[in-house]
């Protein structure tokens, strides 16, 4: 236990007014004597006096390090095991350049400068959302929100704004983590604002949704209908032309949400019909950082009823006083919980606006080549790995074609559960799939496997073996 | 007076292009893996496996360019952002030093290549630090528990909008209770989150002590109150001696009280939220605790409460068990469920660790005593400037980290404004300085903040930059309003970004309504 007075400090690297000399001439031009008059608007019996339960200071960087990453070196990563955990966070390789940009120091510590002294941060905002609204087939589109899931809330909410609307349809397969996010948003009925959620059938045949169950609850009250596309069992949604259709029929909103990395071979959003997109950024050259690494973009066609309801800020190309020079400012910032407080579209704040950073760096370095390339890769590495996995005695794959990167593996026949499966894979320094025998109790022991470029037949050959040998 | 030589600076201009607009067709920035042969062979052609009506038909409309030409073109952007490369006291954001160290910590495998669904077993690295760090700020708030969902402070502002929800429903006075009682001085994200979560928002205007008056929030409190959310000091510098009471208050009428500790630089290790009697606090990690901002994020709201509040805290909840191993505990049946998916900007949270770490509790009274130290030291010379003058100047103590100034007087005199100024220092080298929060209720205001950082030099420099430029305001007015000069780009030119037919966000929209096609 520590306790600590007024006195004057001493030199630390992180303060150079720490240097004693700094520190008594800054007392002496404030003419301060003792530093607590500084503190004479806190009344005496605010101030904590007592003892702090405090660990020493480690004011050397080779201490400091050899401490943190002394305990942070007990997690095993997926560079060390083989991964096949996905669900809502993806392990894809990041380019060496991704990482470069989002350390660079003026990337990474600046705030928030004026339109010329930060020009070049705003042009990358600007190239960001210019290449997610080539992704998704949308002209309007707006900075970084923290994440997929409050993407989705914040466009269900935009939805419910403009056609006054409290009910929004949701497939059953919804990702739970990305649904308790939802959940969230769309509120609580004694309050003002909230949204009903009502959840879609799955086919089980298929693992799409359920049209005919989509016929029977929509209705004019619906806001909404939000899917995503794969979904999060894997499975893409290849009616998604009709959901957006049937939307379209009761003046209901059709939301969207995709993985980017699927655009360069799946078709936009945009080209089946959705009038809001949103998805996830991480698989843009993003690590996944324990789920440090999730984002989320918003973006529709650029039309006014939609642009007026965003909440997020965003950056318009503009013109400068000299002729024939672009620059970029913040469009309808007043609509903006900065610009009108609680009158504003829901709230916006920091965000992770440093992915879109590595985020325009990969798309610009995928190009329309890459993305087609790695949309190639991902489904040919993902189908040979479920056509392996299908051919072991006792698991099956029950959505065995059209899917993407994600596939689900049921264990039932082997009477182990998905956890025993898992621990069993650990000894063979693999992380099996995500665990969905909880979360969906319909589909018995299964899990969710994501295979991506990163994964050599190599990997997935070994993968099969030790699933071979730990459901034998 | 000048202290300092001024230096000659210009900010690079490299004239870059849109990404859009550089390379050629048919160049490739990344080659994939060669799909293995045997793949081929079991799976056929990879367009096969696409259902026929999700295939793309359209072409995709993004650059195609070598490795080499992202990098320079990402290099040439970040040049062109000044940030923090030489004095930025933008105020309320608390622009301190981020420890490169942690970079180098983050950027490894067992940091950046985590799943977070991974086995328990296997994060015991990161559940450990996250815990470590959760019970450094119950040390520093005197609360409980701490959660770091929130991806920011806004987000943690809303987690408390979501658990005053949760905790007035549980005990079925929901429908009656919903307002949320802030001030005027309070972050925006305070009234937002809250009325984003369903409630009415009642904002106390300041008083001419500098904060609402104990009898402005009595007449409003009532038992329709669910929550009171609050900062102290507000980013004026100015502390509201009452707030025990105002908690009191708010307390007997049955509502929850958070502090919005976004203003926690300068009185670090001096005022506990738990002391003062609140129920729940923020911090920002990518502020007060070393992390950084990243322009706008990744950043951490750390939501801390009391142990009455836990249940309904965000899960999953870090927890360590009775062996020394560590867990993720589900959050259970009253928990709020989740603002945001997974546990957090975990990188930050050990950045934030980490930085604690290299302070110690000495070292974190230190940078309280240096902010606030370094605050009264820049009013001395601030003051001094003809034209400028403090926000309610009639209060005469001493302010705590932030003084909020007004340069009303100059753009009287002269037709410079505020904006005006903040357009022209960067002309030096320094950084925009921060205005005020809206509302404005000090004319033409500006807001630095000096933290602990920045050495007397620095903290003279810019001094010298905003007296400089104020003797521009008056000797040539038209170099300041025309300003920057010395920028990588010009002043914008005020065109109407809120007319639909101007915006453009993307580049699509922009060659639609800006180049005629012929």
């Amino acid at each position: 236990m520590t306790k600590i007075g007024s006195k004057v400090p001493t030199a630390h690297p992180f303060m150079a007014n720490s240097a004693p000399e700094s520190y008594k001439e800054m007392l002496r031009v404030a003419e301060v004597g003792d530093i607590d008059e500084l503190f004479e608007q806190i009344p005496a019996e605010h101030l904590y006096t007592g003892e702090w339960n405090f660990p020493e200071p480690l004011k050397s960087e080779a201490s400091l390090y050899r401490h943190v990453s002394g305990i942070l070196k007990r997690n095993i990563s997926c560079e060390d095991y083989l991964n096949f955990l996905g669900a809502g966070c993806w392990q894809h390789y990041v380019p060496a350049i991704c990482d470069e940009m989002v350390t660079r120091t003026e990337f990474l510590t600046s705030v928030w400068g004026t339109p010329s002294s930060d020009h070049g941060r705003n042009q990358v905002w600007f190239e960001f959302a210019s290449q997610i609204g080539e992704l998704v087939g949308m002209e309007f589109v707006g900075l970084p929100l923290y994440s997929f899931g409050t993407a989705g809330g914040h466009a269900i909410r935009m939805a419910s704004r403009m056609n006054k609307r409290h009910k929004v349809l949701i497939p059953r397969s919804m990702d739970p983590e990305r649904l308790a996010v939802l959940k969230t948003y769309c509120g609580y009925a004694e309050l003002d604002g909230f949204i009903e959620i009502v959840q879609v059938e799955v086919d089980p045949q298929s693992g799409r949704l359920d049209l005919r169950d989509l016929e029977s609850k929509i209705d004019h009250e619906v806001t909404a209908v939000y899917f995503d596309n794969p979904n999060y069992l894997g499975v893409i949604e290849k009616e998604a032309r009709a959901i957006c259709d049937l939307a379209h029929k009761f003046g209901v909103e059709a939301i969207v949400g995709v993985d980017p990395i699927s655009l360069g071979v799946l078709a936009s959003p945009a080209e089946y019909g959705a009038d809001i997109v949103v998805g996830t950024t991480q698989p843009l050259g993003v690590h996944m950082n324990c789920g440090g690494g999730v984002g989320g973009f918003i973006a529709t066609r650029d039309e006014e009823r939609y642009a007026r309801e965003y909440p997020t800020l965003q950056v318009s190309l503009t013109d400068t006083i000299e002729q024939g020079e672009m620059a970029f400012a913040l469009t309808l910032f007043e609509q903006s919980s900065y610009g009108s407080r609680e009158d504003g579209n829901d709230w916006t704040g920091n965000s992770v606006y440093l992915w879109a950073v590595a985020n325009a760096t990969y798309m610009s370095l995928m190009g329309p080549s890459g993305f087609k390339s790695i949309g190639h890769s991902i489904l040919e590495r993902s189908h040979y790995a479920a056509l392996k996995i299908a051919e072991i005695p006792k698991l099956s794959v029950p959505w065995r074609t059209d899917f993407f990167k994600e596939f689900v593996v049921n264990f039932d026949a082997t009477h182990k559960t998905v956890a025993e499966v898992n621990t069993a894979l650990m000894t063979h320094k693999i992380f099996g799939g995500k665990d969905l025998s909880e979360d969906f109790p319909e589909l018995g022991q299964s899990a969710l496997y994501s295979v991506t470029e990163i994964h050599t037949q190599e990997d997935l050959d070994t993968l099969v073996a030790a699933l071979e040998e730990v459901t034998k | 007076m000048i202290k300092s030589r001024i230096r000659k600076y210009h900010a690079p201009v490299w004239d870059e292009p849109l990404v859009m607009q550089l390379g050629a067709e048919g160049r490739q920035g990344v080659a994939l893996p060669i799909t293995e042969p045997a793949i081929s062979e079991v799976v056929g052609s990879p367009e096969d496996l696409i259902p026929l009506s999700m295939r793309r038909t359209s072409a995709l409309g993004l650059p195609q360019l070598s490795e080499f030409e992202v990098q320079r073109h990402y290099l040439h952007l970040s040049q062109e952002t000044l940030g923090m490369m030489q004095i930025s006291l933008f105020g309320t954001c608390t622009m301190k030093y981020n420890p490169r160290v942690n970079e180098k910590i983050v950027y490894q495998p067992y940091v950046a290549e985590i799943n977070p669904h991974q086995d328990e077993k296997t994060l015991q690295g990161s559940l450990e630090v996250v815990s470590r760090f959760d019970h450094l700020l119950r040390e520093l708030s005197g609360l409980d528990k701490f959660v770091f969902q929130a991806g920011g402070g806004a987000d943690a502002a809303y987690i408390q909008a979501c658990i005053t929800r949760a905790f007035h429903a549980s005990r079925g006075e929901l429908a009656q209770r919903n307002e949320i009682i802030t001030t005027s001085q309070a972050h925006p994200c305070n009234p937002a989150t809250a009325s984003a979560a369903g409630f009415k928002v009642i904002t106390l205007p300041l008083e001419e002590n500098g904060y609402p008056s104990l009898e402005a929030l009595k007449s409003v409190v009532s038992s329709r109150t669910a929550a009171l959310m609050v900062n102290n000091p507000d980013d004026i510098g100015i502390y509201n001696p009452n707030i025990r009471e105002w908690v009191e208050v708010v307390h007997q009428a049955g509502g929850l009280c958070f502090y919005d500790h976004a203003n926690f630089n300068g009185v670090m290790t001096r005022i506990r939220a738990a002391d003062l009697g609140f129920d729940a606090c923020m911090f920002m990690l990518h502020k007060t605790f070393g992390g950084p901002k990243g322009g706008g994020g990744p950043a951490v709201g750390a939501y801390g409460c009391t142990s009455e509040l836990i249940p309904f805290l965000p899960g999953p909840l870090v927890e360590r068990n009775e062996g020394g191993s560590y867990e993720l505990r589900d959050a259970g049946d009253l928990s709020i469920g989740r603002v945001r998916e997974f546990w957090g900007n975990v990188p930050t949270v050990i950045r934030a660790y980490s930085w604690t770490r290299a302070m110690g509790i000495e070292g974190l009274r230190d940078a309280a005593n240096i902010s606030v130290l370094a605050n009264n030291y820049m009013e001395k010379r601030i003051l001094s400037i003809p034209g400028i003058t403090k926000g309610l100047p009639e209060l005469t103590q001493r302010r705590l980290e932030m003084t909020r100034y007004s340069l009303g007087e100059l753009t009287q005199e002269t037709g410079v404004t505020t904006i005006d100024i903040q357009n022209r220092m960067p002309d030096y080298g320094i950084d925009g300085y921060w205005l005020s929060h809206e509302p404005w209720f000090i004319p033409e205001p500006f807001t630095p903040e000096a933290g602990e950082l920045w050495s007397i030099e620095d903290l003279d420099y810019w001094i010298d930059v905003l007296e400089i430029v104020c003797t521009e305001a008056r000797e040539n007015p038209e170099l300041v309003k025309s300003a920057p000069h010395n920028q990588p780009v010009h002043q914008l030119s005020g065109a109407n970004l809120s007319d639909p037919e101007k915006w453009a966000t993307t580049w699509r929209a922009y060659q639609r309504k800006y180049m005629e096609i012929d």
